[in-house]
């Protein structure tokens, strides 16, 4: 065991840290509340400048234009964008998910063609997984897509799409026989949207914006060269890709959390609680030392991953720890938050009275749908009850 | 970095679990818990040749000079056997504090008989306030002359001398010291006995300032969250086995979503909290700036995580949890006097925020 970063990741952190202190964009902020539609331009420029300074990818083999950087290096990457406040990138499931799901599956023609178009944000991705009736049995979807001749017609429909209305190309999950069992007859396809019969719908959630999109398909024909991986095994590339999801994306977090708790602590000394700051008031105390405690935690668990990653080489079903770990924290962090605001947590962005323009009412809002989003809680406790523990399965 | 074990700390967990499944299993547990004292001479003979007595001290007083990680290490695995008797009150408790604040005289008078597995010994802390916050204390010395009561001091009837937390500093006293009575308190731990202490008038003799003595304890608290981690994994292991072989409406218990997810939360409070532990050690062997508020840390979750695994462990395991040939109220009842020593989760919660909230507007004033 020892905590202390090695020459070789030191040498990386300071790199890209005096990198970052050059070029990351001071204006993110002003960017940061607008719709996703007029700051969309501003992050494909962000992550254009951080494709030719190489930073894009780092996670990325080299010859794919990565640094194979090691796991702990690819934490220190997202610590370091999180410390510089840098704005997200524009693709971030093509890169963090898609793009290394194609290098894992993908014939040496779809990496020549994808990889670099990913990396540079010239082509959005988008995935195409759950549908209406299948989000947490995703092996019982439905969407079918047919050979005829060298090509594949998909029709049904796919939802909860990020990025949809602005994907150049989509990850579809499809059904390919439908006599084999629901976990053999699935095949991936990558779909370029502006295929015809590609149409896309947004879709309005609780927090009244549109982060998501509906994607129909209606007869809309793809080359047989674009299946991804082994027809009618698409069950095992659909799965990389949702490890790779839980796998990564909890070394972003800790940042954004500690920042989040470090303002909550702030404000906590404005708000008044009893005629006293709420920062004194023992019941706030307790809640926000308590969040601080888990925060650290969080960063304790996902750094443990790291090195058991490192050791053993695949992201484990322990990723669902983490994907518990976090997004039920979040809540209890906005949870918090509103408790200390009092009558002012409802205010929304516009309103003139509302706590840092909104972003803690939103976030409440929006963290509801942080223990849905990427595997529910309820579904993480089935891997580790099933994958972990050894129970049997429940279904 | 590298947050797992290395090949060595691997071995000496192994040895360490090999050691006490051979030496300390459960129905040796069970006939200890049942004595006055939970303590086997025998047993003790057998920590200190494998040289648990003197894990951390230096070697020039006959310890073996290990690090905290080490430590916790070993503790996960007594935790995991529910080691009884007097272990943590004399290595890493009454040893901790003569490595931190006693002049090598008096640690070649008192640790090295620890560490050479001679002596046995404790720490008087809380009063009839149940204070951690040393400010509370009352006992004090009058010449070299102690008076006043002490409760829930683990295992003083089996200590050679008890080392007791005064208002003026830290004394050793002889077990056969005059104007020292010994009582047993009746405590839900039957594996770690606990008792009053009262002192009239007891030579004593000072080995020690107040200054020091928070790291002391920290590196006691961090050794006794390990001890619980091992306790949370043993009520884990034994519950997960229970609700694969217990069949209920014709199919195992566990396949039932609601009895996996209670095992799926065990699991996950066990594995933060060792991460926790894990942290809170490396801290403490760097010594670095956070190591008492990593200690803090560990304390808030595994205090709470203890007994919420506990109740789930119990939970699952139906009517055959609530009886007493179930070793899971075991750990339970250990848990729960773990839980309030060295502060519970309220009192350390209150140690983060003086640090997380306070130390800020202060260092904003002073600026």
């Amino acid at each position: 065991m020892d905590l202390n970063l090695t020459a070789d990741e030191k040498k990386f952190r300071d790199e890209l840290r005096s990198w970052l202190a050059a070029n990351s964009p001071k204006d993110w902020p002003e960017w940061q509340n607008k719709p996703l539609e007029e700051s969309y331009p501003y992050l494909r420029a962000w992550q254009r400048k951080l494709y030719e300074a190489g930073w894009a990818a780092v996670s990325w083999p080299k010859e794919f234009g990565g640094r194979s950087a090691t796991l702990m290096q690819q934490a220190i990457f997202w610590e370091e964008m999180a410390r510089a406040e840098a704005p997200p990138m524009a693709n971030s499931l093509g890169l963090g998910l898609i793009g290394p799901t194609i290098i894992a599956y993908g014939t040496e023609s779809q990496k020549k063609r994808f990889v670099p178009k990913i990396l540079s944000a010239e082509e959005i991705w988008c995935q195409g997984f759950s549908e209406p009736n299948a989000g947490s049995d995703l092996a019982s979807l439905q969407t079918e897509a047919k050979l005829d001749g060298d090509h594949y017609i998909i029709n049904g429909q796919k939802v909860w799409t990020s990025y949809g209305w602005i994907g150049d190309w989509c990850e579809v999950v499809t059904r390919t026989d439908s006599a084999a069992a629901k976990h053999k007859g699935l095949t991936v396809l990558l779909v370029d949207m502006k295929t015809p019969g590609v149409e896309v719908r947004p879709l309005k959630q609780m927090t009244g914006e549109c982060e998501f999109n509906e994607i129909f398909f209606r007869d809309v024909r793809v080359p047989q060269e674009n299946v991804l991986g082994k027809v009618n095994d698409g069950w095992n590339v659909a799965i990389s890709t949702l490890m790779y999801e839980r796998g990564s994306y909890g070394a972003r977090l800790h940042l954004i959390f500690k920042r989040n708790i470090s303002r909550l602590i702030e404000l906590s000394k404005k708000f008044q609680r009893h005629g006293r700051p709420a920062a004194e008031d023992p019941i706030v105390r307790q809640k926000l030392a308590q969040c601080y405690a888990e925060i650290e935690i969080m960063r304790l668990n996902q750094m443990r991953a790291f090195s058991r990653m490192t050791a053993t080489g695949v992201p484990g079903p322990e990723g669902s720890i983490q994907k518990i770990f976090w997004s039920e924290l979040n809540q209890r962090l906005q949870q918090i938050a509103q408790e200390i605001f009092g009558p002012y947590g409802q205010l929304l962005g516009d309103d003139p009275y509302s706590v840092d323009r909104g972003a803690w009412s939103y976030g409440y809002l929006r963290t509801r749908g942080n223990t849905i989003e990427a595997g529910t809680s309820e579904v993480q406790r089935n891997i580790i009850g099933h994958f972990v523990l050894g129970l049997p399965r429940s279904y | 970095m590298q947050f797992g074990l290395s090949e060595s700390q691997d071995i000496l967990r192994d040895s360490a679990r090999k050691f006490f499944a051979g030496e300390c299993p459960m129905d040796s547990v069970r006939k200890l818990m049942e004595t006055p004292t939970a303590y086997d001479e025998k047993l003790w003979a057998k920590l200190a040749e494998q040289g648990y007595t003197g894990i951390i001290f230096p070697e020039e007083f006959g310890g073996v000079g290990l690090g905290k990680v080490e430590l916790i290490l070993l503790m996960e695995e007594a935790g995991r056997a529910l080691l009884p008797g007097p272990f943590f009150s004399t290595v890493p408790l009454a040893g901790a504090v003569i490595n931190t604040i006693a002049s090598p005289e008096h640690k070649k008078k008192y640790l090295e008989p620890i560490c050479e597995g001679k002596a046995r010994a404790t720490v008087a802390i809380l009063e009839a306030s149940a204070s951690w916050d040393l400010a509370d204390v009352q006992v004090k010395a009058v010449g070299s002359k102690l008076s006043g009561e002490k409760l829930f001091v683990t295992d003083a009837a089996v200590a050679d001398f008890i080392l007791v937390v005064a208002k003026d500093g830290v004394y050793a006293v002889d077990a056969k010291a005059a104007g020292l009575a010994i009582t047993g308190m009746e405590g839900m731990d039957m594996t770690r006995k606990i008792y009053t202490v009262k002192f009239q008038n007891t030579p004593a003799e000072r080995i020690g300032d107040l200054a020091n003595l928070p790291k002391a304890f920290d590196v006691a608290t961090a050794a006794l969250v390990a001890e619980m981690v091992g306790g949370m994994q043993r009520t884990l292991d034994v519950t997960v086995e229970y609700a694969k072989m217990r069949k209920q409406f014709g199919k195992p218990i566990g396949m039932f979503q609601a009895v996996q997810h209670h095992c799926a939360d065990m699991y996950l409070e066990t594995e933060s909290s060792r991460s926790a532990s894990y942290y809170a050690a490396w801290t403490l062997e760097e010594n670095t700036p956070e190591a008492s508020t990593a200690v803090s840390i560990a304390k808030v979750y595994a205090s709470d995580a203890a007994r919420s695994v506990g109740n789930r462990g119990i939970q699952v395991h139906g009517g055959m949890g609530f009886t007493w040939e179930n070793d899971v109220h075991l750990y339970y009842r250990r848990a729960k006097a773990s839980e309030t020593a060295f502060g519970d989760a309220t009192f350390h919660r209150e140690r983060i925020a003086r640090q997380a909230i306070d130390a800020e507007t202060l260092s904003a004033k002073s600026a």
